[in-house]
């Protein structure tokens, strides 16, 4: 009969609006502010600069001297939409692995501009630009407060760590497997260094 | 006490008007009852935006405004402001005299329905013999606003919209005059005070109301389609369908004239929802016998709200029709329908007091439906289309 289905469709409604009062598990909405769903360990916004804790570099702050940015712009050249800028320290500053690099004096993102793509995480050979999950970055100040500078981007390895576990103790253990392997050939270079020294006046003789 | 509590806007009105001289008591007792609906009304709306926004979430499992003020209920404060501090942009190839006196048509034009519904016992504005022709009048009156918005905007989706809406609302009109037509049949009256009084009887416990009988309920389910096309809900809400006309004929409006809009589209549906109360549903009269010391016009305004609320229901359950399925279910289902319940009517009229009339009426509204049904709104099946050069 005409008006059959209207009359089917008005008692779902209605039994969709008592049911919404009686029971919670219909109201799926989260009241963001006062409630926040924990978010996932995948969830990525915006970069962030790692540094690692405890190095040192003479009157360095710690963030700046543990920082593993090495500033070779990589990740500035394959940005899509262009929003990261660097400029590069006339100075070299002793990495996490005793090598002597440059490093940022100036590393600014725009969040303005920022896509999220995470183009530049996956270019850097340092790992030392990763996906942070904070997504409030919305401010009063729409030029200054949307261009973060190096000092607003560093965030130290244990913050990595609890943001994004997994990933981060991957990130880890590749560096420490790295850290020994260059660790032994240094140990090997100095042994056949060594060794060649001690063969040298036997050889002269 | 209840007496008093029943009459007691017409008491504090005689006791304002006994201290004014003779010779303007009318003229104040007029202003001081168009004072009171101009507030109520608003009022009402200001309320039904916040209920309905909060009962279209419900019902689809959403919260809906909690933000302002306790459970939200100041929503409709922070609306006012915002669109009372909105610029007001009018275009410039707009025809600025007309684009601005139509929302103040259309807000008139509704307000002045109003004058004529009896609102509880005695509190009319305008007892008029002939109130339902004026209502329907003053009703037709806001297509005209509707289309002055639309063709001054100079915007094609307002014209579009416009024309629209003035299409759909001569169309709902005819049903809207006829369903009423079949009270007038039977009350003998075109004063809305006469037909509530013709209802305001009851046998045993229940009413006389014209909804429970055959032609009565047939009748009101046809003046409630029709009134919700005429006020422009959904699902008739193709003047400002905005899945493709923007806005419809208030596309070019902002600010203040905006919310005048709105303004006129709920007033329109209070005033005909109280107008489908008085026809239908006994207007301020009780439902039961022993509930008649509720004041009366605590009913109306119930059955009011109530019709609203079934407005709101429908607009959270049905899709938009599409404009040649509106046109068809006018035209082909709903008028038709209509003539025929007339033609019931008549016949209830005349078979007399009897059981049979019960019977026979029951029969005919029952079989002119689904007959009707069957045969108008039959789904045509034209078969699958063929090309002769495009394949």
């Amino acid at each position: 009969m005409l008006g059959e289905g209207i009359l089917k469709g008005m008692a779902e409604t209605a039994r969709n609006f008592f049911g919404s009062y009686v029971s919670k598990e219909r109201l799926t909405t989260v009241q963001y502010p006062e409630e926040r769903e924990k978010l996932t360990e995948t969830a990525r916004v915006f970069p962030f600069l790692v540094y690692d804790e405890g190095m040192k570099n003479g009157e360095q702050a710690e963030w700046l001297a543990g920082l593993r940015c090495t500033s070779c712009q990589i990740c500035e050249k394959e940005c899509p939409p262009k929003c990261i800028f660097i400029e590069k320290s006339k100075d070299k500053k002793l990495d996490a692995f005793g090598k002597a690099q440059f490093y940022p004096v100036r590393f600014d993102i725009d969040v303005a501009v920022c896509m999220s793509c995470q183009i530049c995480v996956e270019v850097c050979p340092f790992d030392s630009i990763k996906m942070d999950n904070q997504f409030e970055l919305s401010t009063d100040d729409r030029f200054g407060g949307l261009l973060i500078p190096v000092e607003g981007l560093a965030r130290s390895n244990s913050y990595y760590n609890t943001i994004h576990p997994t990933e981060a103790a991957a990130v880890d253990k590749h560096r420490q497997e790295t850290k020994a392997m260059l660790a032994a050939k240094a140990k090997a270079a100095a042994d056949a260094a060594a060794a060649k020294a001690a063969a040298k006046p036997g050889e002269g003789a | 006490m209840f007496a008093t509590l029943d009459q007691i806007f017409i008491i504090l009105r005689n006791l304002v008007l006994g201290y004014l001289p003779e010779v303007v008591r009318p003229y104040v007792s007029v202003v001081l009852s168009v004072v009171c609906i101009v507030a109520v009304f608003p009022g009402l709306f200001a309320l039904t935006t916040v209920f309905e926004r909060k009962g279209i979430a419900r019902i689809q499992n959403r919260l809906g405004p909690n933000r302002v003020g306790p459970f939200g209920l100041l929503q409709p404060i922070a609306d006012g402001i915002k669109s009372l501090t909105k610029e007001d942009i009018v275009p410039t190839t707009a025809n600025g005299a007309i684009h601005f006196l139509a929302p103040l048509v259309l807000v008139v034009a509704v307000f002045m329905g109003f004058a004529v519904l009896p609102m509880g016992r005695n509190m009319v504005l305008v007892d008029m013999d002939c109130a339902l022709l004026f209502y329907f009048a003053m009703g037709a009156s806001s297509e005209l606003a509707v289309f002055m918005a639309g063709w001054s905007s100079r915007n094609k989706y307002s014209l579009l919209g416009a024309m629209r809406a003035v299409a759909q609302m001569i169309s709902y009109e005819v049903i809207l005059l006829l369903s009423g037509l079949a009270v007038v049949m039977i009350s003998g009256s075109l004063s809305l005070t006469k037909i509530v009084e013709a209802q305001n009887v009851y046998t045993g416990w229940f009413p006389h109301w014209f909804i429970f009988t055959p032609w009565g309920l047939a009748g009101f389910v046809m003046y409630a389609i029709a009134a919700t096309a005429e006020t422009n809900r959904s699902p008739f809400d193709l003047p400002e369908g905005e899945s493709e006309l923007v806005a419809g004929y208030h596309t070019e409006y902002s600010g203040f004239k905006f919310a005048l809009f709105f303004l006129g589209e709920y007033l329109a549906m209070f005033s005909i929802s109280g107008l489908g109360a008085t026809l239908f549903l006994g207007g301020w009269s009780a439902p039961f016998s022993f509930l008649s010391w509720v004041p009366s016009w605590i009913w109306f305004f119930s059955k009011l709200m109530l019709s609203i609320f079934v407005f709101i229901w429908m607009r959270g359950t049905l899709p938009r029709l599409r404009q040649d399925q509106l046109m068809n279910f006018a035209w082909k289902f709903v008028l038709p329908f209509t003539l025929y319940n007339l033609m019931v009517t008549a016949l209830w009229r005349f078979m007399g007091d009897g059981w049979e009339r019960w019977v026979a009426c029951t029969a005919l509204v029952i079989a002119g439906y689904v007959l009707l049904g069957r045969i108008s709104m039959r789904r045509e099946h034209f078969g699958p289309r063929s090309y002769r050069y495009a394949e």
